[in-house]
């Protein structure tokens, strides 16, 4: 007991220097270097459309028109890709609700594009772990490109170009996926077909 | 397995060794005093505080650490029942609701980070950073601390002390943790982990989100704030909590391939490190290669499965039709609950060293693993979390292991018990059985209790074994302080908030006392000299290939004679469930 006592004066003034070291100068010193070496990251990669802020370049959202590429499955809380509520469908593999809403998933891009016979992508019938992905595979993108062509009245091969130009590699094949960002190939899409 | 897979797993191990050497160097700079330098001030400091000199006994130094953490803890507690009224809550978030703030209050001290609430819409800015962050780096230290002290109860001989715990907590925090923090948070914020203070950013969404019941909603809400400073200590601290719900799989905490590769690192580098000093500390670096290598083989182990149990993907997803199958054009295998820029390889990669140290950040919903991956990380963090573990206690709990090894050994051969030149005794294999077994009784009364009782029951969201899986993986990770989740169980409810934060609080001080009075029993022992040329009884040579074999296969027995019959009832049935 006395141990203890004795050791209430350091244990109690360094958790108070060591909360202000690690709690406030440290945060605020991270905030002050990242605010003026990464301006636009710290922000949060904000895309605008003149001075309106239409989403994140790093935060997916959802598509359902036929003449833009459709994001992945959103499991997040009240409505899909709410900012406020990131999280996946935490469905079991074996989950019958998981197969169902698969099939849903299946249902729906088939119905949106009936002549095309090819297996289905398997990004697009998931739900993501964050419910906010920003991407879709290639495989995904080019599985939609025919329809994507159609609805917009662009060519196929300048739908198939523009998804070429957003395509993104791993890099040496190892660090990273082959994927494109929804919003900004959407975004393009849209450019192409206003003009 | 695919071939990058394969380049993943080696790039990234070898990347783990190098990053670790020099830090393990470092480490045992640090152990041993403040760098010249920084001597004099440091030494003010300490003073100012009443900081009492020279080295503790091992009974001041737990007193000491078991104060600072109740401090911790009770500190955090209030701040976070009472954020409602403080700064930095541009989104007027009310106080955190008892239990909950109880549960987090204990997850975060000890060093779990097991989040039975959702970040984006329970933490006021000032909490995060003033509460969690600061517990971020605590826990930390502590951990590492301990580590300190049983290392230098090898080290020393005759020797009464173990070490002071103010000034380890404090060398830790300021020459290590802040200054690669501060470094790895500006790493992350080029490549796009948000750091701001703002109540969030409303964007026009370009197609409005039609709503099923009509209606529709045209702007989408973007949760902000301070996330790369708590994020590179979440890491490497083996801590794990995210600043939102989604965690690492959140494109604002972990937004691209290359911050995912940090992370994992930033996960096991201290770890490894603290295997060198180890080494370095006690005169003899191969003794620290030994365990790095025993906690390598364990953890590529544990890849070799993981990986391809993932590719494989889901059987009836396949029966419907779908395109699962690696190509230059997708990842394919299993992708519910994963994101596509990590794909399958590095979602995997990133879910067994999650597990295998005790961090829990997950950048994957381990809920939706193919069974058995699910099982694997499952058994990696009832293994004791020795497998890299956490920041210190990996290695306090892996020495633990050896020193069963050792034992073991010595009764079938007929020798005395020695490891580096000191002899082990009744009074020393006490202790470690004590601390080996406090985990495994948390995680399994824990789990009975949990499936025996109705509030238990009414947690899991799948049904059947995966939903008995989703109680087991609570408890595993409480008690052996990892903090991930299936997280499909609905934790925040009185019922689990009280029990896990028990186990929490079980499986990290009932373990750390009894590791801190064998490190004071060990300092005590004087160290027979072991000099070649020496007519001492050899005893078995704890360096070389022999003895790595014998401290992984004790490590997977206990964790496969303790488990194995709960993980059967669990991610076993899955399994043979789903590929009936």
């Amino acid at each position: 007991m006395s141990a203890i006592l004795c050791a209430l004066r350091p244990a109690l003034s360094l958790f108070v220097l060591l909360s202000v070291l690690t709690g406030l100068v440290y945060p605020l010193s991270v905030t002050l270097l990242a605010q003026t070496l990464f301006p636009a990251q710290a922000a949060g990669s904000l895309i605008r459309d003149g001075d309106r802020v239409i989403g994140s370049a790093l935060v997916g959202q959802p598509f359902s028109a036929h003449a833009h590429f459709w994001s992945r499955p959103s499991a997040t809380a009240m409505q899909p890709y709410n900012g406020l509520a990131s999280g996946g469908s935490n469905f079991g593999a074996n989950n019958p609700a998981l197969l169902d809403a698969v099939a849903q998933r299946i249902a729906a891009l088939r119905n949106a594009d009936p002549d095309n016979r090819t297996a289905i992508p398997v990004d697009l019938v998931t739900a993501s772990a964050s419910g906010l992905d920003p991407d879709i595979s290639l495989a995904a993108a080019h599985y939609q490109a025919a329809r994507v062509a159609r609805a917009s009245g662009l060519a196929r091969a300048t739908v198939d170009a523009l998804i070429d130009r957003h395509a993104q590699h791993p890099w040496l094949g190892v660090i990273g996926e082959p994927r494109v960002n929804v919003l900004a190939l959407n975004r393009a899409i849209d450019l192409a077909s206003r003009h | 397995m695919t071939t990058q897979m394969y380049a993943l797993l080696g790039a990234f191990v070898l990347a783990v060794w190098l990053l670790g050497l020099p830090l393990g160097y470092w480490l045992a700079a640090i152990a041993d005093g403040a760098p010249r330098r920084l001597a004099r001030v440091e030494r003010w400091l300490l003073d100012a505080c009443g900081v009492p000199r020279g080295s503790q006994g091992w009974r001041a130094y737990a007193a000491s650490l078991l104060l600072f953490n109740a401090i911790g803890a009770a500190a955090l507690y209030l701040l976070l029942r009472a954020q409602h009224g403080l700064p930095l809550n541009p989104r007027h978030l009310p106080g955190v609701a008892p239990d909950t703030a109880f549960n987090t209050a204990i997850s975060f001290v000890t060093n779990t980070n097991w989040q039975a609430y959702s970040g984006e819409t329970t933490m006021s800015h000032l909490a995060q950073m003033l509460g969690l962050t600061v517990q971020n780096f605590l826990s930390a230290a502590t951990g590492i601390a301990v580590a300190f002290a049983l290392i230098r109860g090898f080290a020393r001989s005759g020797a009464h002390g173990i070490g002071n715990f103010w000034e380890d907590l404090t060398r830790i925090t300021l020459y290590l943790l802040l200054p690669a923090s501060l470094l790895l948070a500006l790493l992350f914020a080029g490549q796009g982990v948000i750091q701001n203070f703002s109540a969030g950013v409303t964007g026009r969404l370009i197609e409005p989100l039609a709503l099923s019941g009509g209606g529709a909603i045209p702007t989408q809400q973007l949760a902000m704030g301070p996330v790369a400073s708590q994020e590179a200590i979440k890491l490497l601290g083996t801590n794990g909590g995210g600043f939102m719900n989604a965690n690492s799989a959140h494109p604002f905490e972990n937004p691209t391939a290359w911050t995912n590769a940090l992370q994992m690192l930033a996960i096991l580098v201290i770890p490894a490190g603290l295997c060198i000093a180890f080494g370095v500390m006690v005169g003899e670096r191969r003794q620290g290669w030994a365990l790095l290598a025993a906690m390598t083989a364990l953890f590529v182990a544990a890849v070799l499965l993981v990986m391809p149990l993932e590719q494989a993907g889901n059987p009836k997803i396949a029966a419907l039709g779908i395109d699962a199958a690696p190509s230059a054009w997708q990842a394919g295998g299993n992708m519910e609950g994963k994101e596509v820029r990590f794909g399958i390889a590095a979602s995997a990669l990133f879910a067994a060293v999650t597990t295998a140290a005790s961090c829990g950040a997950v950048n994957a919903m381990h809920a939706s693993l193919m069974p058995l991956a699910g099982g694997v990380a499952m058994l990696l963090m009832q293994l004791g979390e020795v497998v890299f573990g956490g920041v210190g206690s990996g290695l306090y709990g892996m020495l633990l292991f050896a020193l069963l090894a050792v034992f073991v050994a010595a009764l079938m051969t007929g020798r005395t018990p020695e490891y580096l030149g000191k002899k082990i005794e009744p009074a020393e294999m006490k202790l470690v059985s004590l601390a080996i077994l406090v985990t495994p009784v948390l995680v399994l009364l824990g789990s009975a209790m949990a499936v025996g009782s109705d509030a238990g029951r009414a947690g899991p969201l799948n049904p059947g074994a995966a939903g008995f899986s989703e109680i087991l993986y609570a408890f595993s990770s409480a008690a052996n302080n990892n903090g991930s989740a299936f997280a499909g169980l609905s934790a925040n409810t009185p019922f689990y908030n009280f029990s896990l934060a028990l186990a929490m609080a079980g499986g990290r001080f009932a373990v750390i006392v009894p590791v801190l009075a064998l490190a004071g029993t060990l300092a005590r022992r004087t160290r027979s000299p072991r000099t070649p040329g020496t007519d001492v009884p050899a005893a078995m040579p704890t360096h070389g290939p022999m003895f790595v074999l014998l401290l992984t296969l004790s490590v997977v027995l206990i964790g496969a004679l303790t488990y194995l019959p709960a993980l059967a009832l669990g991610p076993m049935v899955e399994h043979l469930d789903l590929f009936r």
